[in-house]
């Protein structure tokens, strides 16, 4: 235990000695801003808290951003460490390779963790003082958002470890994150469309369609933040189709989770074989 | 025996890089594996430390099978190049690792000041030189109190100044009973500072002997150079035979054994000589005959 303490803790430190907690908070919080800022007008007068407005922007603005960071945070953190001889060290020493990762995956949910935290509610916090309607139901939405962002972090973290174990170079370990963050949130999205416009009406809209969303951890979050807003109105694209689903929308949550599970196990796995 | 390792081959696709290396050190020795590059010595450490399995032989590490966590725990290593985050000070990566080992806080403190790096602990190690990032990757093995330190090239690229309070600092540590397996790619580069020498080459063991005994077994001529004057070069020359050098110098070499004879000659030429200048084999020269000498020479132990 203490040695998985001593992992995450080095993790956290890096991440805060080299900027990294710093400059993904304030990429979120831009963002965010922005949302806050320019979004207000589209919602215009009507009822709506506007912070929850503003989360249903920020739960799209999660799927790009928070997989994006957390694929920079992670995709270092095994093929890295070989090239530098590090990792060679620790495995030396009588810590177990499962050790060895959760260490790293609780530093580095910690990191992201306060980047989002820090970053959205900051930008929470300017929304609920400038916006209207502002209630405690709209704190709500923004919390939801802030965990399951992070629980979205955490599961493209363990991702990325798989990613980094099982290349030898740091490099092809990126290009394989831009990749697999591409894959996750831009083209599995497109594909979904393309298939739904093909056959709106078939086996393929009414059956397959909500699980194949649910298994994209990305658009799973999204399910899970839209359909937490209570406003019909303001879920857009893909998950607007939440209404329609064979199962309640709230649980694809579960899908992140299960990916994160995944993801380290099969690291776990990869990492044992390796031979530094 | 703190490591054992009998018979140990190891192949590589179509490159055997070890085979049949036995080799056992013992507590409080300081053991030397030179070798070429790729001559199999980091292999045989990533044998030992169970991070590959070796296609036959035994090893055990205090009695215990590599990479198993009784053997880590006994265990230090040193990789040939390692380079530390550099956002991080000497005294966080030493507790890191001391950490990683369940060591004892202080360990920490005890293992900057031995390496000297207490002024500097406290500095990031991105601002460190080569000497110091050497002494902290010693600082980080030492702590945990092990057994066997395997140290792979920790003296490539350092200044001589560095080396030798680099092996002033493992004759410390084998001092106190630790067992040092290290490895070099020549023999000058160890200064005698090591209780045995074992070399490589091409994947097998061809010498494992104190440093003396291979002096002797090599049996490499010692050179001999006798200054003498212009009146009687020529003379001393036909006495003893050898080449004419600068002039007023003779030179020639004879084997060990005739060392002594050959000096009684010399001193009974009397005044003709100025000068005797006897230059054993040096340790690059000892280490050259056994890295070329025939497949067939007999293995020295």
């Amino acid at each position: 235990m203490n040695a998985i303490l001593a992992i995450a803790q080095t993790e956290i430190r890096i991440g805060v000695r080299n900027r990294w907690v710093v400059l993904s908070t304030l990429i979120l919080l831009v963002f965010a801003l922005l949302l806050v800022l320019l979004g207000s007008a589209p919602s215009g007068a009507t009822k709506a808290d506007s912070l929850s407005v503003m989360v249903a922007s920020l739960s799209t603005l999660s799927v790009y951003l928070v997989p994006l960071i957390a694929l920079l945070l992670s995709f270092d953190a095994i093929a890295g460490e070989i090239d530098r001889g590090t990792l060679q060290l620790t495995f030396a020493s009588p810590v177990s390779r499962g050790q060895v990762l959760i260490g790293k995956f609780l530093g580095h949910v910690f990191v992201l963790g306060i980047a989002v935290l820090s970053g959205y509610g900051i930008a929470g916090a300017v929304a609920y003082w400038t916006g209207q309607h502002t209630g405690v139901e709209g704190i709500g939405d923004l919390v939801r958002l802030i965990v399951t962002s992070i629980a979205l972090g955490a599961t493209f973290i363990s991702i990325g470890y798989v990613a980094s174990a099982s290349v030898r170079q740091t490099g092809t370990a990126a290009a394989l994150a831009v990749a697999i963050w591409l894959f996750a949130v831009v083209l599995y999205d497109l594909a979904l469309l393309g298939g739904l416009l093909a056959s709106s009406d078939g086996l393929f809209a009414k059956t397959l369609f909500p699980y194949l969303l649910a298994a994209n951890p990305a658009d799973a979050f999204r399910v899970f933040n839209m359909a937490g807003i209570d406003m019909a109105g303001s879920a857009t694209g893909l998950a607007a189709n939440g209404s329609a689903m064979p199962f309640s929308p709230y649980l694809a949550i579960v899908s992140p989770f299960i990916w994160t599970g995944l993801g380290l196990v099969v690291s776990t796995v990869i990492l044992k074989r390796i031979q530094p | 025996m703190i490591l054992r390792a009998a018979g140990v081959s190891k192949q590589f696709g179509s490159v055997q890089a070890l085979r049949d290396v036995s080799l056992d050190v013992a507590p409080g020795e300081r053991v030397a594996l030179l070798g070429h590059n790729g001559a199999g010595k980091t292999t045989l450490f990533r044998i030992i430390l169970g991070f590959i399995p070796a296609d036959a032989g035994q090893v055990s590490v205090n009695g215990h099978l590599p990479g198993s966590t009784l053997a880590r725990q006994h265990i230090s290593y040193l990789p040939e190049n390692v380079v530390f985050p550099k956002m991080l000070t000497g005294r966080e990566i030493v507790s890191y690792y001391a950490k990683l080992k369940s060591a004892d806080k202080a360990e920490v403190d005890v293992a900057l000041e031995k390496v000297d790096l207490v002024d500097a602990a406290d500095r990031r190690c991105g601002t460190y030189s080569k000497g110091m990032r050497q002494r902290l990757g010693l600082a980080q093995a030492l702590v945990g109190m092990p057994k066997l330190l395997l140290l792979d090239e920790p003296t490539s690229g350092l200044d001589p100044l560095s080396r030798q309070r680099f092996y002033d600092l493992v004759s410390d540590i084998a001092n106190a009973g630790a067992a040092v397996l290290l490895s070099s790619h020549g023999l000058s580069e160890l200064e005698a500072k090591t209780d045995r020498v074992a070399i490589l080459r091409r994947g097998a063991l061809v010498a494992n002997a104190p440093l003396a005994e291979l002096q002797r077994s090599a049996n490499l001529p010692v050179r001999i150079r006798i200054r003498s004057n212009l009146r009687d070069v020529e003379a001393v020359h036909q006495a003893l035979g050898g080449d004419r050098v600068n002039g007023l110098s003779v030179e020639f070499s004879c084997l060990q054994p005739d060392k002594m004879a050959r000096l009684s000659a010399i001193s009974a030429l009397g005044d003709a000589v100025n000068d005797v200048d006897v230059s054993p084999p040096n340790l690059d020269e000892i280490y050259r005959y056994f890295l070329t000498a025939d497949e067939t020479t007999e293995q020295i132990s």
